[in-house]
């Protein structure tokens, strides 16, 4: 079953909230004293965190386990390109909520449909609308089919003639998707304490209780679904900015099932879990792509990378973010308060 | 499209359709008795074509050759293969949740991807079919049907009303038939569920490296070839069913023949359709053609 | 849970030091980053090109410009959507003088973009993208292969000569196979003739049976087909194996044929295909490319392996002009663009837009190998469509 390891003692907030201020002050710093690419590698992992923190408001709280994720990721990303001006910085105030807007109703008609049914049929109609769309955009000439289509002028935001974020600042965007992650982060944990989100946790402890007790589950799975459709549109956004480049593949089954992956390395059921997955994904995959340690072997990087991921889900099912339970857990065999 | 060109259409969705059918019936064994989602099953695919380009010199070199012989032999090892792999791995995964699985089983595809890559290289190979299947037979005006492909299809029916007869006769495929429904009855039928389930899943392999060492000779083998199959055969069991094998069956050919009037009648959505299909069936019944349990 | 924060953060700072560490390097060397595919259906080519590119190298002492060669390697992964990335991990980790790379035309696309954005010079050794040398035209771009348009032009003005009135073309549907088909369209008009029917099927699917049913009912004259690697091997083997090689002739860009030959066996015996390279040529380079090409690597050159080795000849012509000083950029890419590439496959010159002008030849298969046939297309140049430069 999944559990939660979030909140679930209860530890002085102090306590929950220190290790998080932490963590963003080590990436808040980080520009200074990192590399030029590492600085856009913990970016774009960001970005990644983003996306699968979206994921979890579905996978971790509901219980839903969507294989067409990408596909909200891709479309936001896709929105962006198309909606913006060819010359003229597009202005963010338009721009963001109109691309959100688009993904928006896309999840909503996909969840609505989706959410008819369940378990592993669920997992493969959401897969099914994610390679639709992955066709329409592959094989339309609708945006530049396979080869992609780029996003030549960043958007800003602009106050008359002041700018006040310039996305195309590579600083500026650092800081912007930082604090876009923590909203987000903020957003889901003040969620998961909401009485939406205890409905949530209802429906996936017991989705048959919850309906029996004369509760119509329907509209919260959806809601849920679009809420965590648009947040992964956000990390579209952000993609479509940062590359300023856009192509198919962001929407591929491959990358749905990367996020699942990150998702579950970091644990199932925690927004940190899902923040350190997509960490700890991109660091492995660094490692094991590095020829500087692995030299020669480094070009068959997936051999250790498939063992590795064999390993931790064998050693570690609940993730890294329940490493430390778990083995306080090994030290003294206590019942498992849920 | 006039009448004969109409018929050997048909005939083309058919013969796709029993391949696919051959790769899906494995998956929607293993997936509705055992419980678990293999992601790998498109690597085990793979394994069968590379076995048939691996073993075709040996065989030769030392057993005087013969297209059948190998085959056999690639069976045989497929089926220690597929025991060895459920005893060191998947038999840990029963008790975990589908998406331990699902990972465990992508990091597998990599494992098995990767050493593909070690062991027979990333050139693209032919593989030799048996001379006397080589030729073809006329079909009326400019095409020949090649008799190799009426041959995979013969392999196909073959495979399909075997596993037929001992799902439906043998004390085996009561078993099995159960299992897909009501694990615990299983057990109280006095049925080992280990053995049955390594049996099963080493069945599972070897319908899976037969399909692969059957299409060999006309796909040839090359890198990344399992995934291809692998999302087909997914989109297959779930329409039929899940741990159906008439499921797998109808939702072959419903697959088959999709894919191959769309790629005539409609070109420019020939990619979604296969995927509408699903979606459509999924919506109007939301555990497929013929649910079990 | 502060400590495991905290070891978290210490890994991440403590992995990207180390990495940061490994990238450093001495300061005399020229930095060339290869990105290519290591992994994937691609594979095989990503190392061709390498082997390629080191092998000019080599016979240069080692050096171009008088400078030593020191690589860094990327693999692609065949993944656009990752390019970016591992284009910045060139560009902005192992600080590359320049890029060479790569087969996937989507992944070129992303790179021709860093290009552009961070002013890094790049190199294109096989990604036949029209934008490449088109739209995204740019003086740091550079592209050593060829054009989707050019063999596809080729082969359909030798179709048109050798009468093919109506054609039917068969691609996977993307943008390679749209632009190589463009090219064929064109040049067949010139020669009189007409495409009556596009045959697409998704990519990467390999089920052609439908398509050639199709084929045989439409009795074209000839059929012209943009596939590669695994497809092209079952493509053309299906197509004999229906019979429709006897009675309609199937023409192609060379990479129906090149590098699977050995697959496709019997079934693509005395096909047509164009490129701009071919077994056979009468080219004393080429003799002595195959040679030190097989005595290095123990297998034989393709034309990937002659992209690659291009590729390094014309960075080489131009580190050669500024004495190694990479710096001189104006000067490098002034040389690069007026040197007269001794290429394996022929001379050749490059377009405004920094594109080979090239003969493309007509190739005809005979045992395992692309027998040169003859000049299908003199000195041929792609028409850059959408470049200001």
């Amino acid at each position: 079953m999944l559990t939660h390891a979030n909140g679930r003692r209860g530890a002085p907030l102090a306590r929950r909230v220190a290790p998080l201020v932490a963590a963003a002050a080590v990436l808040a710093a980080f520009p200074y004293v990192g590399g030029r690419f590492y600085v856009d590698l913990v970016l774009t992992t960001m970005i990644l965190a983003v996306f699968a923190l979206s994921l979890e408001l579905i996978v971790g709280e509901t219980g839903l386990v969507s294989f067409g994720h990408a596909a909200f990721f891709g479309i936001a990303a896709y929105a962006t390109t198309l909606l913006s001006p060819g010359a003229t910085p597009p202005s963010l105030v338009w721009l963001l909520p109109a691309a959100l807007a688009i993904t928006a109703l896309a999840a909503l008609v996909i969840g609505a449909l989706s959410l008819r049914t369940r378990g592993v049929y669920f997992i493969m109609v959401t897969l099914a609308f994610a390679q639709m769309a992955y066709y329409v955009f592959h094989d339309t000439r609708l945006a530049g089919g396979s080869d992609g289509i780029y996003l030549s002028v960043k958007p800003v935001l602009a106050l008359g003639s002041i700018t006040l974020l310039d996305l195309g600042d590579a600083h500026t965007l650092y800081y912007a998707t930082l604090a876009t992650l923590a909203g987000v982060y903020v957003l889901l944990a003040l969620i998961h304490r909401s009485r939406f989100g205890h409905a949530l946790n209802g429906i996936r402890a017991n989705e048959r209780r919850m309906r029996a007790a004369g509760f119509s589950t329907y509209p919260y799975k959806l809601a849920a679904f679009v809420l965590a459709g648009t947040l992964a549109g956000i990390a579209g956004f952000l993609h479509a900015v940062k590359d300023g480049f856009v192509n198919p593949e962001i929407l591929a089954w491959h990358q749905s099932g990367t996020v699942l992956l990150m998702l579950i390395l970091g644990g199932v059921g925690s927004l940190r879990g899902a923040v350190a997955g997509a960490f700890l994904f991109v660091m492995l995959k660094e490692l094991f792509q590095s020829e500087a340690i692995f030299g020669g072997f480094a070009r068959h990087w997936q051999l250790p990378l498939g063992l590795t991921i064999i390993a931790c889900v064998a050693l570690m099912p609940k993730g890294v973010a329940a490493l430390s339970s778990q083995l306080r857990r090994a030290q003294a065999p206590l019942p498992d308060a849920p | 499209m006039d009448l004969a060109v109409f018929l050997v259409q048909c005939l083309n969705a058919v013969q796709y359709g029993l391949l696919l059918f051959l790769v899906a019936s494995g998956l929607t064994l293993i997936f509705g008795i055992l419980g678990v989602i293999n992601l790998a099953h498109g690597s085990f695919y793979m394994i069968g074509a590379y076995l048939a380009y691996a073993l075709a010199p040996w065989t030769a070199a030392h057993l005087g050759g013969g297209f059948f012989t190998a085959m056999a032999i690639g069976l045989t090892l497929s089926v220690v293969f597929g025991y060895l792999l459920e005893w060191g791995f998947v038999s840990y995964l029963y008790r975990r949740e589908h998406l331990q699985q699902v990972l465990m089983t992508y990091g597998l595809i990599l494992v098995f991807e990767e050493l593909r890559s070690i062991l027979a290289g990333d050139d693209v190979h032919g593989v030799a079919m048996p001379a006397w299947l080589a030729g073809s037979i006329p079909l009326g005006g400019v095409m020949t049907y090649p008799i190799y492909r009426l041959f995979m299809s013969g392999v196909c029916v073959a495979v399909a009303l075997g596993l037929y007869a001992v799902i439906a006769r043998t004390r085996l495929g009561m078993a099995i038939r159960a299992g897909a429904s009501n694990r615990e009855m299983v057990q109280a039928l006095g049925v080992d569920v280990r053995l049955l389930y390594r049996v099963v899943f080493a069945a599972g392999v070897a319908l899976a490296v037969l399909a692969g060492m059957l299409a060999a000779p006309v796909s040839s083998v090359y890198p990344g070839m399992g995934n291809q199959v692998l999302i087909i055969s997914f989109v297959v069991v779930v329409i039929g069913g899940i741990g159906s094998i008439r499921g797998a069956l109808l939702a072959s050919l419903l697959v088959a023949f999709v894919d191959t009037f769309g790629n005539v009648l409609v070109p420019q959505a020939a990619g979604v359709l296969v995927y509408v299909l699903m979606a459509m069936i999924l919506l109007w019944r939301p555990e497929g053609l013929f649910r079990t349990g | 849970m502060i400590h495991r924060r905290n070891t978290l953060a210490a890994a991440l700072v403590a992995g990207a030091l180390c990495l940061a560490a490994a990238g450093a390097h001495a300061q005399s060397k020229i930095k060339v980053g290869l990105m290519l595919p290591y992994t994937g259906t691609y594979a095989a080519l990503g190392t061709a090109i390498e082997n390629g590119f080191r092998l000019y190298v080599q016979e240069q002492g080692g050096k171009l410009g008088g400078r030593e060669i020191e690589y860094f390697r990327v693999d692609d992964e065949s993944d656009p959507s990752k390019a970016v990335d591992n284009m910045n991990k060139l560009v902005k980790r192992d600080n590359v003088d320049v890029v060479v790379g790569t087969v996937h035309s989507g992944v070129a696309m992303a790179m021709a973009k860093v290009a552009r954005d961070t002013n890094t010079l790049l190199v294109v050794p096989n990604a036949g993208a029209g934008a490449v040398t088109g739209a995204m035209c740019a003086p740091n771009i550079f592209r050593s292969s060829f054009s989707n348009w050019q063999p596809g032009y080729a082969m359909g003005k030798v179709a048109g000569e050798k009468g093919a009135k109506k054609v039917v073309t068969i691609t996977w549907k993307y943008a390679a196979g749209d632009e190589s088909v463009e090219g064929f369209r064109e040049g067949l008009k010139s020669a009189g003739g007409e495409v009556v029917k596009e045959l697409t099927l998704p990519f990467p699917n390999v089920e052609f049976q439908a398509l050639l049913t199709e084929i045989a009912a439409a009795k074209p004259d000839a059929v012209y087909a943009f596939f590669a690697g695994g497809g092209a091997v079952k493509f053309v083997k299906d197509y004999a194996a229906a019979g429709l090689n006897k009675t309609i002739p199937l023409y192609g860009p060379g990479f129906l044929t090149d590098g699977t030959l050995e697959a496709q066996g019997a079934a693509a015996q005395g096909m047509l295909t164009t490129l701009h390279y071919a077994d056979g040529l009468d080219v004393p380079k080429d003799k002595a490319f195959r040679a030190e090409y097989l005595k290095a690597y123990k297998t034989a050159p393709d034309v990937y392996a002659v992209q690659g080795y291009d590729a390094a000849q014309m960075l080489g012509a131009g580190l050669a002009a500024v004495k190694g000083d990479i710096a001189k950029r104006p000067e490098l890419i002034a040389a690069m663009e007026k040197e007269k590439i001794d290429s394996p496959r022929g001379a050749f010159t490059l377009s405004k837009a920094h594109n080979p002008i090239q003969d493309i030849y007509l190739r005809k298969v005979v045992g395992t190998e692309n027998r040169f046939e003859g000049v299908a297309v003199k000195a041929l140049a792609d028409p850059a469509r959408g470049c200001k430069m």
